[in-house]
């Protein structure tokens, strides 16, 4: 009995010492992200790669969800003041971030630490999304745009040529109603992040308004332009597919990606950063293609999407020093390369992308898709990015109003009449409150 | 009425402060702090609140959404209160007699209660899924119908009442059993005696004296289909297609921790607040004392 006792208290003792001396050896930064699956596996590599190269710091990688978890996590966590150091943010959350007056701005974090980062080596549509002031207030960390991903097998099924991408609507139209009437797919066309691929990226790919004062770039945007011709021309012509079994509408968010990975879907737009996962998942042959362009409108550019990593203000010191160390091994050229070459997402910097072998691109056609696609479109005022006080909430807006104008409780221009109502609600009371 | 059977005096007050402790730190604290927070309009990080007044409120009771939300838990809470007792008290009585393997039947029915409601919806999420349910499955080879829930909002929203009922099952049962463990056997036989047959039997003796239970479980479940399916909405439909299964507590949250409108969000939990104040007024007031049988 005394020595069950007596070991007992040792075991307990021996815990207790052990316990803070992990955490004693090393400072910890704690860094919230919303990459899940293979993605999370990918964000685990490079922290470890980090915390391997040095012993002073050790970052600790915690997924909080999805991107709304994850600002919903963080700013829950500051207004309770225990803010992890870092919190990946998606671009949506942009202009709330910026305004929040919760955050370290990255460009000064990196001056005070006198760690030097050529800015100006970042591709110029990365860095002017998350720039104010022509200064980047937060990390970019995982960049991407829409493109379009087809089914080749299912293709070959419907008696189509497989080496050819859809480029236009019609093209989809044609070669989805061949998928569907043949059973070669269940579902002909889906999107991933419905507002972001089909409204958000539309606008900007045909060069139109998404709101006004230059999308939020030039001033605070106070109104919703998506009502206009454009608009209501997708979704006429979704809402038609969608009756025609053409079209699937696969939910809100991420929720569309999963038919497109799985092959259930002949054709889908979706993000960049699905180029990983398929490439190592996917048991049937698939191809990718730009963002189909609608008639009759201009040149524009794709959008990039994703995230960037912000620095919670209220932090110590020399915690900030292995935050601002994390950060610039993250911007190195060949932590960008290999992110780019192992996920899909853009590399961010023109070093990175020289630093790429020679023929990466020609071996892989799908990584290239989107690089290609983004460097040739034409970058204008409707282009270069969308920034909106409090764009999250927009975005469901426009995602539940998508629902009603496709199940037919709405028309397309009734519905994103709703939208843009309730979205200018919205900017109004933003802007009311950063007056 | 005896006055006090403590002789210290101080003694009750010590009995009782963990209690009032952890009321006014979980209670009435937050729900002090919404009530604050409903008259101003709050920055998403709360680092500016500008005092609007009563503007929250009046923005909500002007706009058509917060009706349909209001309109939306209604219905989804009688649902969900009707399937939950009406099968409770079928399988009660079923699992009440002398059969065999009784145990068995009482645990696998209870045992949905030990369940987390999104587990729940998950479930049926996935029974129901439109590419990959086995229910939708089934229902394509009798029917042209398309049950999809991603678009159409009646079956998002029986989806939900499914899952949120099949969630409380157990509770239910628990309670009816308990209560027809409590009918006098006396009464039961003396109707066999005058001839009554099952049927009979339920609708003249067993349904009446369960009536109090059954008054409250509707308030329970009332509460529980209001307050706490928030879980099984937002592991399923996330309030969608558009806001055909947004009830109220969703709303809540969305406008609070999705679009980031705390006052507004604030507003809406003062009004949930009352609600559960009124559901449990009437439920000190007429349970056991107005339920006649």
């Amino acid at each position: 009995m005394k020595i069950a006792k007596a070991s007992m208290v040792l075991v307990l003792m021996a815990c207790v010492l052990a316990l803070p001396l992990t955490s004693w050896a090393k400072t910890e930064i704690i860094w919230w992200h919303a990459m899940g699956g293979f993605l999370g596996e990918r964000v685990n590599d490079i922290t470890n790669k980090f915390n391997a190269s040095q012993n002073e710091y050790e970052i600790k990688a915690i997924n909080k969800g999805g991107y709304t978890d994850v600002l919903t996590a963080g700013i829950a966590a500051y207004r309770s003041k225990t803010p992890p150091h870092m919190i990946q943010v998606f671009e949506v959350g942009t202009q709330t971030m910026l305004s929040s007056g919760a955050i370290y701005p990255v460009y000064q974090l990196m001056k005070d630490q006198g760690i030097k980062i050529d800015w100006e080596d970042f591709l110029p549509v990365v860095k002017s999304y998350y720039s104010k002031g022509g200064n980047l207030y937060s990390m970019p960390f995982n960049s991407s745009t829409p493109i379009l991903y087809y089914n080749k097998t299912a293709f070959e099924k419907a008696g189509l040529n497989p080496q050819i991408a859809p480029k236009t609507f019609e093209d989809i139209e044609k070669a989805a109603k061949a998928v569907v009437s043949k059973g070669a797919a269940k579902i002909g066309f889906t999107t991933a992040w419905p507002s972001w691929a089909l409204m958000e990226n539309m606008h900007a790919w045909n060069d139109q308004p998404f709101a006004n004062n230059n999308n939020g770039f030039s001033a605070m945007a106070t109104e919703l332009k998506i009502n206009g011709k454009l608009g209501v021309e997708v979704l006429e012509l979704l809402t038609r597919w969608q009756n025609e079994r053409i079209y699937t509408y696969s939910g809100r968010g991420a929720s569309g990606d999963q038919p497109i990975i799985n092959g259930e879907a002949a054709i889908g737009l979706a993000s960049t950063a699905l180029v990983g996962t398929m490439t190592r998942t996917s048991k049937f042959d698939w191809g990718t293609g730009n963002l189909p362009k609608l008639a009759g409108y201009p040149q524009g550019n794709s959008i990039i999407g994703g995230a960037t990593l912000w620095v919670f203000k209220g932090h110590k010191k020399e915690q900030y020093k292995g935050v601002a160390k994390f950060l610039e091994f993250l911007g190195s050229t060949e932590q960008q390369a290999w992110w780019h070459a192992n996920t899909g997402y853009f590399p961010l910097t023109r070093a990175s992308v020289k630093a790429l072998p020679e023929d990466h691109f020609r071996k892989n056609a799908n990584l290239w898709t989107a690089f290609a696609q983004i460097t040739s479109g034409k970058t204008t005022p409707n282009s270069q990015g969308i920034r909106l006080g409090n764009y999250v909430s927009i975005r469901d807006t426009i995602e539940a109003e998508m629902e009603n104008i496709f199940s037919g409780r709405k028309t397309p221009k009734q519905g994103l009449d709703d939208a843009v109502k309730k979205g200018n609600q919205t900017l109004k009371e933003f802007a009311s409150l950063y007056k | 009425m005896k006055k006090s059977i403590f002789k210290n005096p101080i003694l009750p007050y010590l009995l009782v402060a963990p209690q009032l402790i952890v009321v006014t730190l979980f209670f009435f604290w937050p729900a002090f702090d919404s009530l604050r927070l409903a008259i101003f309009n709050v920055s998403p990080f709360g680092d500016r609140m500008i005092f609007v007044g009563l503007d929250n409120f009046i923005n909500l009771l002007t706009s058509p959404e917060y009706y349909r939300s209001v309109y939306h838990s209604f219905i989804f809470s009688l649902g969900v209160t009707f399937s939950c007792i009406s099968v409770a008290m079928l399988l009660a009585v079923l699992v009440n007699q002398k059969i065999r393997g009784l145990a068995f039947y009482r645990s696998a029915i209870l045992w949905t209660f030990g369940m987390a409601p999104p587990i729940s919806g998950i479930i049926w999420l996935f029974i129901f899924h439109p590419t990959y349910g086995i229910l939708s499955y089934g229902l394509a080879q009798i029917t042209a119908y398309e049950f999809n829930w991603l678009l159409k909002g009646w079956v998002a929203l029986v989806l939900v009442i499914f899952a949120a009922s099949y969630a409380h099952l157990g509770y239910n049962v628990a309670f009816f059993l308990a209560a027809l463990q409590t009918i006098p056997n006396s009464v039961v036989e003396a109707a066999r005696v005058d001839g009554a047959g099952g049927l009979r039997l339920f609708r003249s003796i067993t349904f009446p004296l369960l009536s109090p239970v059954t008054f409250f479980l509707f308030i329970m479940n009332m509460v529980f289909s209001f307050f706490e399916t928030f879980g099984i909405i937002h592991a399923v439909t996330q309030g969608g297609p558009g806001d055909t299964t947004t009830i109220m507590v969703y709303k809540a949250y969305v406008d609070g921790f999705v679009h980031l409108r705390m006052g507004l969000s604030a507003a809406q939990s003062v009004i949930l607040m009352a609600l559960v104040i009124f559901l449990t007024v009437l439920q000190f007031r007429y349970a056991e004392k107005k339920v006649f049988y």
